[in-house]
C-alpha cells in the first residue's frame, strides 16, 4: 500500500446493550425497598442478616426469605479512593467506594461514600445512606453513603 | 408506587471512537461516490470486499491498486430476523442476507428488500438499491437493501465456496 496521503476516517461507536432481569422475590424486595428508602437483608437460620439479601443461604444453601430492614447507617469496612470518577461512576467529583457494613447486617454492602477528601476516609468511620432525589428500585437509589454527623 | 418492583434494567453501554484506518477509509470514501472498492491478495489473488490493509488468510499486504465491484451478487446465504430490537429501523420480519458481489470472494452483510419473505433463497441473484446521491455519506448504508434483481438463479458451484 502507498504512503498514507488521507487521514483514516473515524467515527462514534457505541455497543449497547439493553439488559433487564427479572429479580426473583428476595431482589424483587430488596429493590422495592430501596424505592420506599429502607434497606433490606435477609435473614439466615442462625439470625445473621445478609446484605445485600440472597435467595439461598451461601453456606447451607438453605431457601431464605425474611426481609429485616438495616442500616441506614454502618461502618467502613474497606474503602478505596476513586480520584478521577468517570462518566457513568455514582459521584462526579472525587469518592470512595467502601464496604460498608450497615447497622444489623452480618456482610458489607459495596456503595460509594461522599467524604470530599481522602483524608476523611478511614477505616472503620460512621456512614449513613443520603437518597436520591426520586427512587425508582434500583441500587442507585441511594445517591451514596455520608459520614455520619458526630452528636 | 405500592407495586412491587419485579424487573431490574442493567443497561451496558460502551463508548468507543472507532478508526477505520488506512484501506477501510479509502473502502469507505469511495461509498461516499457510490463506488465499492475491494483490494486483491497477492498471493492467491482472492478480492476481498470490503478492502483490509492486509490478507487474513496470508498476512500479505494487499495489492495496491483497487478493484472496482458490481452492485449486483448473488445470495449465499440468508436469516429471517423477527425479533425485535431497539436498534434496528427495519419492519419485522426482514431477511438480513449474505452477499457475494460480484467479482468478490469475500461476503457482504446486508438486507433483503423488495421482496416477499418466504421467496428469499440461496443463489438468488440482487442488486443494490441505492439511497438518493444527495444522501451518500462514507458509509455502507448507502445501500438501502439489495433486491431481486429479476436474474436467473446463480447455479450452487458459481458460490459454493462462499458460504
Amino acid at each position: 500500500m502507498p504512503p498514507p496521503t488521507e487521514r483514516a476516517l473515524t467515527a462514534p461507536h457505541t455497543l449497547q446493550y439493553t439488559y433487564k432481569r427479572s429479580l426473583g422475590k428476595v431482589l424483587s424486595a430488596f429493590f422495592t425497598g430501596l424505592r420506599d428508602k429502607k434497606i433490606l437483608g435477609v435473614r439466615r437460620k442462625d439470625g445473621s442478616v445478609l446484605v445485600p439479601p440472597k435467595e439461598y443461604d451461601p453456606d447451607t444453601a438453605e431457601s431464605l426469605s425474611e426481609m429485616v430492614e438495616v442500616g441506614p447507617g454502618g461502618v467502613v469496612r474497606s474503602w478505596t479512593w476513586v480520584a478521577r470518577p468517570r462518566e457513568k461512576q455514582p459521584l462526579q467529583h472525587p469518592f470512595a467506594y467502601a464496604l460498608i457494613l450497615l447497622d444489623g447486617a452480618a456482610t458489607p454492602l459495596l456503595h460509594a461514600v461522599d467524604a470530599g477528601s481522602e483524608a476523611k476516609m478511614k477505616t472503620g468511620m460512621r456512614v449513613r445512606a443520603r437518597w436520591a432525589p426520586q427512587t425508582e428500585g434500583a441500587i442507585r437509589d441511594i445517591a451514596c453513603f455520608e459520614p455520619e454527623e458526630k452528636k | 408506587m405500592s407495586e412491587p418492583v419485579e424487573i431490574l434494567k442493567t443497561p451496558v453501554k460502551l463508548d468507543y471512537t472507532y478508526s477505520a484506518g488506512q484501506s477501510a477509509s479509502r473502502f469507505l470514501r469511495a461509498m461516499a461516490e457510490g463506488k465499492l472498492i475491494g483490494q486483491r491478495c497477492p498471493v492467491d489473488g482472492r478480492v476481498y470486499f470490503p478492502t483490509r490493509g492486509s490478507c487474513p488468510q496470508h498476512g500479505a499486504l494487499m495489492r495496491p491498486e483497487p478493484v472496482e465491484l458490481s452492485d449486483r451478487g448473488t445470495v449465499v446465504t440468508f436469516s429471517i430476523n423477527r425479533v425485535p430490537s431497539e436498534n434496528i429501523k427495519l419492519d419485522l420480519p426482514y431477511a438480513p442476507v449474505q452477499v457475494l458481489l460480484d467479482g468478490a470472494d469475500t461476503i457482504l452483510m446486508h438486507v433483503l428488500g423488495e421482496c416477499p419473505i418466504d421467496q428469499v433463497h440461496m443463489g438468488m441473484r440482487v442488486q443494490a438499491v441505492w439511497k438518493p446521491k444527495s444522501e451518500w455519506t462514507t458509509s455502507i448504508g448507502n445501500i438501502k437493501y439489495f433486491k431481486p434483481s429479476g436474474e436467473p438463479d446463480a447455479p450452487f458451484d458459481s458460490y459454493k465456496e462462499h458460504i
